[in-house]
């Protein structure tokens, strides 16, 4: 019998499952491979939480719950999904591409001694082995990858793979499994949080508005927020506006920033360098609001307004918001 | 303290790359190289902390062919004290693992207090060694990290990791090993004295047999390596402002489908 496709949960950190849950879950029943599976660990999960990934398609979840798992801290996580994954042994071990998850799988691949392939964008099964594809160079080329052996151990790109339906009814089993006591070598200190502007994050958002040198300074990116707010985007910028001091670090989108993949990236006063492109290539829309006709991001772009931004932004929000409303 | 810091060799960011004869790699021929950006925050965190402490070594390591010993060069320039080349065709076909396992062996032998390595290395964009390095030496990692300080006695360090929605800060004891993201710091450009400097400092060429290993096979392998699909060309929208803007937003919605 096939081994599991065990899809890691990636959780908001208050019991439930972030919706980037649905897109793995929804991936691992398409490829067929085996049996999905869930594996959750967490300081407190939440019986809506369970619920949804039964409802997402998971036929089980091992509910790794502990004190102990949350702060995340890898050496702690791939101890207990190790020992879970000697007993159990899974086909496939996949991910969302999140700070967290990215290093975990990276380490658990390690303690398995098999591949990693990090920021999948395509995944495919090649009659008895899967076949993952996945941006490299800047997204500049795409690569084709196979593993050795199994488990084969996989983030995937949010955005990109297509959600699993909830199906009211459908039930995961839950398994509580006995593991070794974790222990930790590194302890929380203290969590800094962001202030919550309310909208989406980067990484996960949808939509992306983004913008670069072109809006002139840090204050003028509120009418970037309003836009944001009537569509439900996030807000994102290019190097030049970080490195200006602008917007944080954790704003910017590209090659040394954050990569997404949204249904609908729109950059305003962006020249849409090749460092900036290699963030946000692979979003399914792009527009594009730019002064000057010989920007590049015009190349990329699917639809592009060649005019300043100033007088694009606001009208474009009023336009917004009329089709909001209807 | 003695802190190391692992480098990789990458092509230019802003250069052409090319799917070479094997369909497998890229065609090299005409490439600019440099030291992958978020190592360079790495070196520079070393040489800070060095010089906060007063005292201590940074030794910059890297795997790869020949022409990695510029990428090393450069880093001697910053201020590394020396560096280690793992240069073997044993490791032509290396994946993060593999490549995990070599770094690994070089940290036994050298035995540093800290290890630091980038969040990335922007050519296979994997982001997997360092936490596989963590794994392999059973030390505690932080990724991503934006602030670190090494504590006085040399026992732990204090390092914030970007995580979705904030910042965790956590305490690790030492040996540790540390993932640098931007904005950790603004890293230097070497000096004429440096660049001087760097042509007199130790630059340690490493077989695998040095290190007690064979060829293994990679655990991922690269079946095939394509360029992007084009995108459908695009449409500047006409006219007016205004009109535009309505243009757009129709297109948004009833052809892309996309609000
Ligand atoms: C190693 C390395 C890594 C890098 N990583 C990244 C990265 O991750 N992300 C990134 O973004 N960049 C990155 N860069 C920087 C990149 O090369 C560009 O410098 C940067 O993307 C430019 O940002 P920009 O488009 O905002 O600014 P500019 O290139 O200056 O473009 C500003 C644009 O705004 C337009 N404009 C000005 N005023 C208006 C107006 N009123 N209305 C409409 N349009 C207007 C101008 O016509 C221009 O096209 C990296 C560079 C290097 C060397
Ligand atoms: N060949 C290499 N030699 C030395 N260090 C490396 C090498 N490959 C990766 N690293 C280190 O590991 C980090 C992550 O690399 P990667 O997992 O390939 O994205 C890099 O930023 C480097 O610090």
């Amino acid at each position: 019998m096939a081994g599991a496709f065990w899809c890691i949960v990636e959780d908001d950190r208050q019991g439930r499952p972030k919706k980037v849950m649905a897109e793995i879950l929804g991936e691992a029943a398409r490829l067929g491979g085996g049996p999905v599976e869930a594996v959750w660990l967490t300081d407190k999960a939440s019986e809506a939480g369970l619920t949804q990934l039964g409802e997402l398609g998971a036929t089980r979840v091992w509910l790794l719950e502990n004190a102990a798992y949350a702060p995340y801290r890898s050496e702690v996580w791939s101890a207990a999904v190790a020992e879970l994954a000697a007993r159990e042994s899974p086909r496939a071990i996949l991910g969302p591409v999140t700070s967290r998850q990215r290093e975990f799988l990276a380490r658990l691949a390690a303690r398995l001694g098999v591949g990693l392939a990090a920021d999948c964008v395509a995944l495919a099964m090649d009659g008895d082995t899967l076949v993952a594809t996945r941006p490299v160079y800047a997204g500049k080329l795409l690569a084709r990858v196979a593993w050795a052996r199994g488990p084969w151990v996989a983030t995937l790109r949010p955005n990109v793979f297509r959600p699993a339906d909830a199906q009211g009814g459908r039930t995961a089993a839950v398994e509580r499994p006995s593991l070794a006591a974790p222990t930790a070598q590194m302890t929380l200190v203290e969590r800094r949080e962001e202030a919550s502007t309310g909208l989406p994050e980067l990484a996960e958002a949808e939509i992306v508005v983004s913008g670069g040198r072109g809006m002139k300074g840090p204050e003028n990116y509120v009418i970037l927020e309003d836009m944001a707010r009537v569509i439900g985007a996030a807000v994102g910028a290019s190097r030049a506006a970080v490195d200006a001091g602008w917007r944080p670090h954790r704003h910017q989108i590209g090659q040394t920033g954050r990569t997404i993949s949204p249904k609908l990236y729109m950059g305003f006063g962006v020249s849409g360098a090749i460092q900036h492109l290699a963030g946000m290539r692979t979003s399914k829309v792009i527009v594009a609001v730019n002064k000057d006709p010989e920007a590049p991001i015009f190349k990329i772009a699917d639809y592009g307004i060649v005019a300043d931004l100033f007088e694009v932004v606001p009208q474009l929000t009023t336009e917004l918001k009329k089709l909001m409303e209807k | 303290m003695k802190i190391l810091v692992a480098i990789k060799q990458v092509p230019d960011t802003a250069t052409q790359v090319k799917v070479g004869g094997d369909g497998k790699s890229i065609d090299t021929a005409g490439i600019t190289w440099i030291v992958s950006p978020y190592d360079e925050y790495a070196v520079e965190e070393a040489l800070r902390i060095k010089e906060k402490r007063g005292q201590g070594e940074v030794v910059a390591i890297s795997l790869g062919p020949d022409r990695v010993r510029e990428a090393l060069r450069s880093c001697l320039a910053m201020g590394c004290d020396r560096a280690i080349h793992l240069n073997d065709a044993a490791w032509s076909a290396v994946d993060t693992l593999a490549t995990a396992r070599a770094l690994a062996a070089v940290v036994t032998q050298e035995a540093p207090q800290l290890v630091l390595c980038g969040r990335q290395a922007i050519d296979d964009d994997m982001g997997a060694v360092t936490a596989q390095l963590a794994e392999l030496l059973g030390w505690p990692c932080a990724y991503w990290i934006m602030e670190e300080a090494v504590d006085a006695d040399g026992k732990t360090v204090r390092a914030a990791r970007q995580v979705e929605g904030g910042l965790e800060v956590f305490d690790l004891p030492l040996p540790a090993v540390l993932a640098a993201q931007k904005g950790l710091n603004e890293p230097r450009y070497p000096t004429l004295k440096g660049i001087m400097g760097a042509k007199k400092k130790e630059i340690k060429d490493v077989k695998a047999a040095d290190l007690g290993l064979g060829a293994e096979p990679a655990q991922l392998a690269v079946l095939g390596l394509e360029a992007l699909p084009p995108r459908p060309p695009g449409r500047i929208i006409e006219g007016d402002v205004p009109s535009a803007v309505k243009e757009l937003v129709r297109a948004l919605r009833e052809d892309a489908k996309a609000i």
